[in-house]
């Protein structure tokens, strides 16, 4: 039954049916009920992951290396929950900036660059049409393979037959067309295929169920169940070293690298960025797909080791290749329904894949090569032309069946000579080299368009030299020598073992090289230069999508003039009129503008049209074409840094408002001491005005008084009137005593006092005091003790201020001593640069509380039983001031009812210290 | 991304987990001739942590992840 007829009505029929699901998705999608729009579809759209690598190279891989089929699963597996951070991100990006393809979205970022987006899109083409070529071969080969049934013979190598005979030949034709029909019926601003991810969607079906079904199959019709097989598997040699790694240096290393190389390529393979990013309905879908997507790798994966175990025992020693197990698995029991339904299933793997890696390699070619240089070249002069719409599907036909066709030659001249997965794991590399500059450029706004272009160049040079030049020369196109012996015999440059780097299978090396020159260049690039405007802008635009809202609108810059119906007219040209007035009208209704009384488009409108005809043509391409109906102004440099340290600045603000505030309030508690001292200061004044008026009155009460009794009494008797006479003159000078007292306090307090300094002896000081107050301390019948060296040195300072000092403390203390045993002693003590005196009396004593305050001016010492001491609460005040000015220090020690020590402190020298003071004084 | 997301934290921790049990070292512990229920050990490792991670993922995208981009949906507006 199986013949080649029938298998290929088969597979025509089974196109057929992929296509009108297609059509059912599209025609469901413009009714607006779409079919598509749920999380299931999504992750079974996302699965196109697994092509015919997968089907029939699983198994081809496990039989040569047991678990190292595994990296290329796991990886994405590890990578999904970060999916929710950095898929749905690059979404969200695409999605504000109608971007569609992954060179489109690298191109944007890095300030719309044309160079860019043309270089990524290189890389893309070279890297995937391996990758297209492996799907090539696995139709073709399954192809021949059944149509030999009931035989099961490998078929003979292409190479030897005519292109016409080349099943693989037509397959890529056919897949061709089929891709036209598919991907590029109309062009659409969005660049969504609604039907084409149903048909995706339900491949993706097809092809776990007849995975699944080869796998029940083998594991439960041909064995019971996996110990089973174990067991057979035992009697063949080397067969159970599949199922461990092996001891080979490396072996750990290898499966790390591919790991990673698998979590990048889920993201960064073209096919996976158009079904993941540009077909995503909504960013909610991802949370679904996030789990979904790796049970659907876990089942796809849970019969391999089994089928390939069953394969090594049914086929041992026979020519049946690996890869082909799965087929042949089938065939050899004659279940002929089986093999077909695998067959579909392969065929579905293959046929996705193609699909959906040529559409959006052709949107990206188009887009990001094409366009831009049909814009340059002046002629045809592509702004003039009316209608651009059917040019650019034209072009992408074009690139369809050109990629396909490059694919052929591929798989006719290099790919034979590699199994299924190793030309995967090429394209995986190739594709990887996207990450530093995609994965940076969303997460890091330092990286630029100039580190981008040498890492990605960079990289991808090293792909080239690493795995595609030794794949050449193993093709036989490029002379072996250059393997075995390097470049021009330099062996430290051989492509497979670079710098001499050993234990690396070639992929991994690969992997490690490039992305150390990818990663090197383009950090050390994007810090080495400087970015443009537009650069700095688009930075901020991806790397801050999720920003509120309204701080990313403002953050659009573009200055300048534009009419619409400019603007109306160049979208026209790419999507007909009929679309271009819908897009302006939903415009203007959502934005509540009228047109018909201004012309003048504002800015929005403009980069809303850019970003519309960035979806039909990328972003470079429409940046020019926008470029050329708008007169645009520069934008400097300041402005756009302004734009950008918006945000910043508002932080700096905030943090610099958190800091006056606090130092406001630190002020305030500082004004409200001061206040307080100040009410303090001002009571104390008070208290010495009453204190000194007090003062003043009683000498004067008694002037008057004697005077008023004088005047009174003309006839007083001379003894008399001399006396009173003699009371009113002591009184006077009583007064006058105060008020200089009062006076020189005023003197001292404010500093203007004026020191006159000389060599002061210190004993002769005393001495003077001590004649001076002889006479009341003998009448007192005190006792005075002395205690002086006989050499003291002499001190820099004011003789009379210093006597002033002196006969305070002594003279307080004859007026505080005892009364009946009076005591005064007084100590000077030479100390290092400095000399200190101590006058000690037998006195009451001072309270601790009072010996803090007893030096403030106005202060004076109560004492309940003798009442206020006479004297105007000057005296310590003034001895405390002058002792400061000479750089000394003065204190009390006191026993209360024992006696009190004032002591003081003077430097030898004490210029320096005077003059700090004098500052410090005028401060006050 | 929103900042202070536990959502997103639970999924780097889940990432890093996964990143961890299926590289060297731990994968080298169970690489050994042991048979699990007729199933070679490191075989069966792979395939259970693989289910274990999935399960991992589907409650961890249920539960804090969905809270959070709700409301960050609502502030937002």
């Amino acid at each position: 039954m199986l013949q080649g007829g029938f298998i290929l009505t088969v597979s025509f029929g089974y196109l057929g049916l992929l296509f009108a699901i297609a059509y059912f998705g599209d025609k469901r999608a413009d009714a607006g009920r779409s079919i598509i729009a749920n999380p299931y579809i999504y992750a079974l759209s996302l699965t196109v992951y697994c092509t015919a690598w997968t089907f029939y190279g699983s198994v081809g891989r496990a039989a040569n290396s047991g678990v190292g089929f595994l990296p290329i699963y796991i990886g994405p597996t590890v990578l999904a929950p970060l999916w929710w951070i950095v898929l749905r991100k690059i979404v969200r990006i695409s999605k504000i900036h109608r971007i569609t393809s992954i060179a489109d979205f690298i191109a944007s970022r890095y300030g719309k660059s044309t160079l860019l987006g043309g270089l990524a899109t290189v890389i893309a083409v070279l890297g995937i049409v391996p990758y297209i070529s492996l799907q090539l071969k696995a139709i073709s080969t399954s192809f021949l393979v059944i149509s030999e049934y009931p035989e099961i013979r490998m078929p003979t190598d292409p190479g030897q037959l005519s292109i016409f005979h080349d099943t693989a030949f037509y397959a890529a034709l056919v897949l061709a067309a089929f891709t036209i029909l598919f991907g590029t019926r109309h062009l659409d601003a969005t660049e969504r295929h609604e039907g084409l991810v149903a048909a995706i969607a339900f491949e993706s079906v097809v092809k776990l169920a007849a995975f699944l079904a080869v796998g029940i199959f083998v594991t439960y019709g041909l064995y019971n169940g996996f110990s089973d097989i174990l067991t057979k598997a035992e009697t063949v040699p080397n067969l159970m070293e599949l199922f461990h790694f092996g001891d080979a240096h490396g072996t750990y290393g290898n499966w790390t690298w591919l790991v990673f190389l698998s979590m990048l390529a889920v993201i960064l393979l073209p096919r996976q960025f158009q079904v993941a990013v540009v077909e995503n309905v909504n960013e909610d879908h991802i949370r679904k797909a996030i789990w979904l997507f790796p049970l659907y790798l876990w089942a796809i994966n849970l019969f391999v080791l089994p089928v390939t175990i069953a394969g090594l025992v049914h086929f041992a020693g026979g020519p049946v290749e690996a890869d082909s197990f799965v087929l042949a698995l089938p065939m050899a029991e004659k279940k002929e329904w089986l093999a077909l339904f695998v067959f579909l299933g392969g065929m579905s793997a293959a046929t996705g894949m193609v699909i959906v890696a040529t559409i959006a390699l052709s949107t990206m070619v188009c887009n990001d090569l094409v366009m831009p240089v049909l814009l340059r070249v002046p002629e045809p002069n592509l702004l003039q032309r009316k209608e651009l719409g059917g040019l650019l599907l034209g072009i992408r036909r074009g690139v369809i069946i050109l990629v396909l066709l490059l694919s052929y030659v591929y798989f006719r001249y290099v790919g034979e000579f590699y199994t299924l997965v190793s030309i995967g794991l090429v394209s995986f590399t190739a594709v990887a080299q996207f990450a530093p500059a995609l994965l940076g450029g969303i997460f890091w706004k330092g990286g630029t368009r100039w580190g981008a272009l040498c890492g990605l160049s960079g990289g991808f040079l090293i792909w080239a030299y690493t795995l595609v030049l030794p794949s050449l020369s193993h093709a036989g196109l490029l002379p072996v020598t250059l393997l075995d012996e390097g470049p021009f015999g330099i062996s430290i440059l051989r492509p497979d073992h670079l710098f001499g780097l050993q234990h690396f299978d070639p992929v991994s090396h690969a992997m490690f090289w490039s992305m150390l020159i990818n990663v090197s260049l383009y950090v050390g690039g994007s810090l080495l230069s400087r970015p443009s405007v537009i650069e700095l802008n688009q930075a901020n635009l991806f790397v801050d999508v999720f920003r509120p809202p309204g701080m990313l609108a403002e953050s659009t810059i573009w200055k300048g003039r534009a009419l619409v119906p400019d603007l109306k007219s160049l979208l026209a040209r790419f999507l007909g009129a009929k679309r271009s007035d819908e897009i302006f009208a939903a415009y203007a209704k959502q934005h509540n503008v009228d047109w018909s009384l201004s012309w003048e488009a504002d800015p929005g409108l403009v980069d809303y049209a850019e970003k519309i005809l960035a979806g039909a043509i990328g972003s470079a391409s429409a940046r020019a074409m926008v470029a050329s109906v708008v007169k645009e102004e520069p934008v400097s440099l300041e402005e756009v840094m302004h734009i950008v340290d918006e945000a910043r600045q508002i932080k700096a603000y905030s943090r610099e408002l958190e800091r006056k505030s606090r130092q406001l309030e630190q002020a305030t508690a500082e004004l409200r001491a001061a206040n307080a001292r100040l009410q303090e200061l001002d009571q104390l004044k008070d208290e010495f005005i009453s204190t000194i008026t007090h003062e003043l009155r009683t000498p004067l009460t008694s002037i008057r008084a004697f005077a008023e009794i004088l005047i009174d009494n003309p006839d007083m008797d001379v003894a008399q009137r001399k006396e009173f006479l003699d009371i009113v003159t002591r009184e006077s000078e009583r007064l006058s005593r105060l008020i200089n007292e009062v006076l020189d306090f005023q003197k001292v307090e404010s500093g203007a006092v004026a020191l006159d300094f000389t060599q002061v002896d210190i004993r002769e000081v005393i001495q003077e005091v001590f004649a001076s107050l002889g006479r009341i301390i003998e009448e007192k019948g005190i006792e005075v003790e002395f205690e002086i060296p006989v050499q003291v040195p002499k001190i820099e300072g004011d003789h009379d201020r210093l006597t002033q000092v002196v006969m305070n403390l002594v003279s307080n203390a004859v007026k505080f001593c005892d009364p009946e045993r009076g005591f005064i002693g007084i100590t000077v003590k030479v100390q290092k640069n400095s000399l200190r005196v101590d006058v000690r009396d037998n006195g009451v004593g001072i309270s601790p509380a009072m010996q803090n305050i007893i030096f403030e001016k106005f202060r004076q010492v109560e004492d309940a039983v003798r009442g206020r001491p006479a004297g105007s609460g000057l005296g310590l005040a003034i001895t405390k001031r002058i002792v400061e000015i000479h750089g000394g220090r003065i204190w009390v020690d006191s026993v209360p009812s024992k006696g009190s020590v004032f002591s003081f402190v003077l430097p030898l020298k004490a210029e320096q210290r005077l003059q700090k003071l004098r500052s410090e004084s005028l401060t006050d | 991304m929103p900042s202070g997301n536990r959502g997103n934290q639970w999924l780097i921790a889940i990432f890093l987990l996964g990143a961890l049990l299926f590289d060297y070292p731990i994968l080298s512990l169970f690489n050994s001739d042991v048979n699990v229920l007729g199933i070679p050990l490191l075989v069966a490792y792979f395939f259970a942590i693989w289910a274990v991670m999935i399960v991992l993922f589907m409650i961890v995208t249920r539960g804090p992840v969905k809270g959070s981009s709700r409301k960050s949906k609502e502030r937002g507006r």
